[in-house]
């Protein structure tokens, strides 16, 4: 099934000679729209409701980056996609730019040739078991049956985390969250592994969430972050930067309520002045108007609010902010200065 | 003015006249539309794989199938013998792939012709009923997509089976559960001795019957002593193989599965992954050969058996010795290509997560490394590869059993 989207995916490599240089920014400004790669759905990051409209983390990164191009956040076609057949979609030239729960690695970047976006989730890969089993630690899963998304490094860093602690498992490999899921539920597997943030999604949709505990490990460093293709550096920089400016407008105390009221005349704070154009010429230089940033906060809100709307502790989900908390808040989030 | 019209008319008359003749040629005319076509075809793929190559290029991703050799890192479940883990390459990865999707064709295709050819002969029942119950299952299978058969079967088998603690167990040694079917399996070098011995007994028993069946014949047509050809070759092939491999078994020791932990230990287990699949896959494919079989039955004509009871053949062997080998030659080549589409359709694997061709190579190790092309040229050929020998085998059964023309 998902072989024949990659013989499409080949055959569209084949049949047309890609302009390898393409000017992305100018498709998207031809095309009005941004085609955005998104997962297939995982609550609080990317899911259609029932009418078809998305929302989530992710979807917001997109939303964003839609509002500095093409000047409006719902000028978005997500492009939904499994952990298999994200990078094939991105590099055939279906999407524009990837937000979708993305581990950034050595060779996804020099191999896979894709440019990864500063990181806007740091998480690390858990696991998930009923809390009937009575497991209270991974090194207590000696034989357990894992359901694990193929395609992801949750895969990878699982072999090596069993081989490592020397003990063995059973690998049931499923395509989707959905299907993990309900092989989960149903018992196919004790085990549900995968990033941290999305067990905690996963685990908000359960009837009975409680049944289910995450355990205390974290085998690995999971740094999840947007990508575009390579060898389109303006496009790149301009993903780069709608991700900065969404993080440093948290930091500058930029909101989506008072991001015009700011941006009316250059205030005291030259940061703020040129984040939100009063002052300099930052648009210009990959591109865009100088209101590029101020459209992407009005759209979608600074980090911290596209955080607690989408997966905060107010929400299902109830992720704390935790490493990903601002530089200055004790954690690792760490704008590069718009200058 | 005139003049030169004229001229112009006569210097190209013979000219048109070559071409003309050439065209007007039927088969001349055949092989040149061939040759044309030929190019602009060879041409067209040419340009396909240059713009394919030069796209790659243009990613930064060259043309290399040295990612074969570096490590897979990711387990697979069903190995089948292998001794394969995360640092094996990708390519032993490959052939776990090309291992677990030959069983399930191989058992698929089995399973399919024995359910086939019983559903057909139902169809072909005087009772109405059991003719009907037939015709109702062939028309519900035939008509919805194997991909929801497949998802079904594993559904059912998952939800509906009991959790590993909560086993239905058969003499406390055969255990069935979500997990799958835990069998009792030889202890370690035994399964492969057994699988070695029986082959090379089925192989030896071939040759002899071989031999034996121009024996018999010439002994028959030199003094009419009729021996059971038959039944004594399948004693030689079959029977004494499974005799013999069964007796081998018995003597060696044997491991039991153990509820330990989360799952059972020890022994063999059969996924509810594989079973899914290969259930699903003959259940819909036997539908298209009982139709097949039907068919084949229903062409020979009743004259035939009229004749050959007539002659007093009795009805026994007037069915195995008329009526089926004409049945053969229909069913046969329609037959191949049900073949061909299990295991293709065995592809569909990767749906519920069964670890074949196209979930190792064309899967996983395709999307670790980034490697489309190569990976999608290496799962092509492979079916390619299984496609033509089926048809390789199918052909060549299929001119033995055709009509001998004297
Ligand atoms: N971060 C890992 C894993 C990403 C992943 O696939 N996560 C799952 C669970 S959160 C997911 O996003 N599934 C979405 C889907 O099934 O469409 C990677 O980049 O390989």
């Amino acid at each position: 099934m998902r072989s024949i989207k990659y013989a499409a995916a080949v055959a569209a490599l084949s049949a047309t000679a890609l302009s390898a240089q393409a000017a992305t920014l100018d498709d998207v400004k031809a095309r009005g729209e941004l085609n955005c790669v998104v997962s297939t759905g995982v609550a609080g990051f990317a899911f259609p409701d029932d009418s078809g409209k998305w929302s989530g983390f992710d979807v917001d990164f997109c939303r964003a980056v839609a509002a500095a191009v093409v000047g409006d956040g719902q000028k978005v076609k997500f492009v939904p996609t499994t952990g298999k057949t994200r990078f094939t979609v991105l590099n055939s030239g279906e999407g524009d730019i990837l937000f979708r729960n993305t581990t950034e690695t050595m060779s996804r970047d020099a191999d896979l040739k894709l440019s990864f976006l500063p990181v806007n989730y740091y998480d690390g890969q858990g696991f998930m078991v009923p809390t009937a089993l009575g497991v209270t630690s991974a090194k207590d899963l000696d034989g357990a049956s894992v359901c694990i998304q193929t395609g992801t490094t949750t895969e990878l860093n699982l072999a090596d985390f069993f081989r490592i602690n020397n003990i063995s498992y059973e690998p049931v490999p499923v395509e989707t969250n959905a299907e993990a899921q309900t092989n989960y539920l149903g018992g196919r597997c004790d085990v549900y592994t995968t990033d941290a943030s999305g067990l905690a999604s996963t685990r908000s949709t359960f009837e009975n969430p409680d049944e289910h505990a995450i355990l205390p490990e974290i085998i690995s460093k999971e740094p999840l972050g947007g990508a575009v293709r390579h060898g389109d550096d303006q496009w790149f920089d301009i993903g780069k930067w709608v991700v900065n400016a969404l993080i440093a407008a948290e930091e500058l105390g930029i909101t989506q309520a008072n991001a015009a009221e700011m941006a009316k005349e250059a205030g005291d704070n030259p940061s703020v002045n040129r984040l939100l154009g009063s002052e300099g010429e930052f648009g210009s230089m990959i591109g865009l108007d100088g209101q590029w940033a101020l459209r992407a906060i009005e759209a979608v809100g600074n980090y911290g609010e596209i955080f607690d709307r989408n997966i905060g502790p107010d929400t299902a989900i109830a992720l704390q902010r935790g490493l990903n908390a601002q530089w200055s808040d004790g954690g690792i989030l760490y704008a590069a200065p718009i200058r | 003015m005139s003049e030169q019209t004229v001229d112009s008319y006569t210097a190209a008359a013979p000219q048109r006249n070559v071409v003309s003749r050439i065209w007007n040629d039927k088969q001349t005319r055949s092989v040149i539309v061939q040759i044309i076509a030929l190019i602009l075809l060879l041409l067209f793929f040419g340009s396909m794989v240059r713009n394919a190559i030069a796209n790659l290029e243009a990613l930064g991703k060259g043309f290399s199938f040295s990612f074969l050799s570096t490590a897979s890192n990711y387990d697979i479940n069903q190995k089948l013998g292998w001794e394969y883990d995360s640092r094996s390459p990708h390519i032993k990865a490959t052939l776990v792939g090309i291992s677990n999707t030959l069983l399930v064709a191989v058992s698929g295709i089995i399973l399919s012709t024995v359910l086939g050819f019983i559903l057909g002969v139902l169809r072909l029942s005087k009772n109405w009923l059991t003719n009907k119950l037939a015709h109702v299952y062939i028309e519900y299978v035939r008509n919805v997509p194997v991909l929801l058969h497949i998802l079904l079967v594993h559904g059912i088998l998952v939800h509906s089976l009991p959790a590993p603690r909560e086993s239905k167990d058969l003499a406390e040694t055969f255990f069935l559960n979500k997990r799958g079917l835990f069998l009792p399996t030889p202890e370690t070098p035994f399964l492969g001795y057994a699988i070695l011995l029986f082959f090379g007994l089925v192989l030896a028993g071939l040759v002899f019957s071989y031999f034996f069946k121009r024996w018999a014949q010439r002994i028959q047509d030199e003094t009419g002593v009729g021996y059971p050809v038959f039944w004594i070759n399948l004693f030689a092939y079959l029977v004494l193989p499974i005799l013999v491999t069964v007796g081998f078994l018995l003597f060696v020791g044997w491991e039991q599965p153990e509820l330990k932990g989360f799952n059972f230990r020890g022994g063999g287990v059969i996924r509810p992954e594989f079973m899914a699949l290969w259930l699903a896959l003959s259940f819909y494919t036997a539908a298209f050969i009982g139709e097949i079989v039907r068919a084949g039955i229903t062409a020979v004509s009743k004259g035939q058996t009229e004749a050959s009871l007539a002659l007093g053949i009795p009805r026994g062997k007037t069915l195995s010795l008329v009526v089926i080998p004409q049945a053969l030659r229909v069913i046969v080549p329609p037959l191949t290509s049900q073949y061909l589409n299990i295991t293709k359709n065995s592809s569909l694997a990767i749906a519920i997560g069964y670890m074949d061709i196209t979930a190792t190579i064309g899967g996983i190790s395709l999307n670790q490394t980034g490697r489309e092309m190569e990976c999608m040229i290496i799962v092509m050929a492979l079916y390619l590869t299984f496609s033509l020998l089926i048809s390789m085998f199918m052909n060549w059964y299929n001119s033995r059993i055709k009509l001998v023309e004297r």
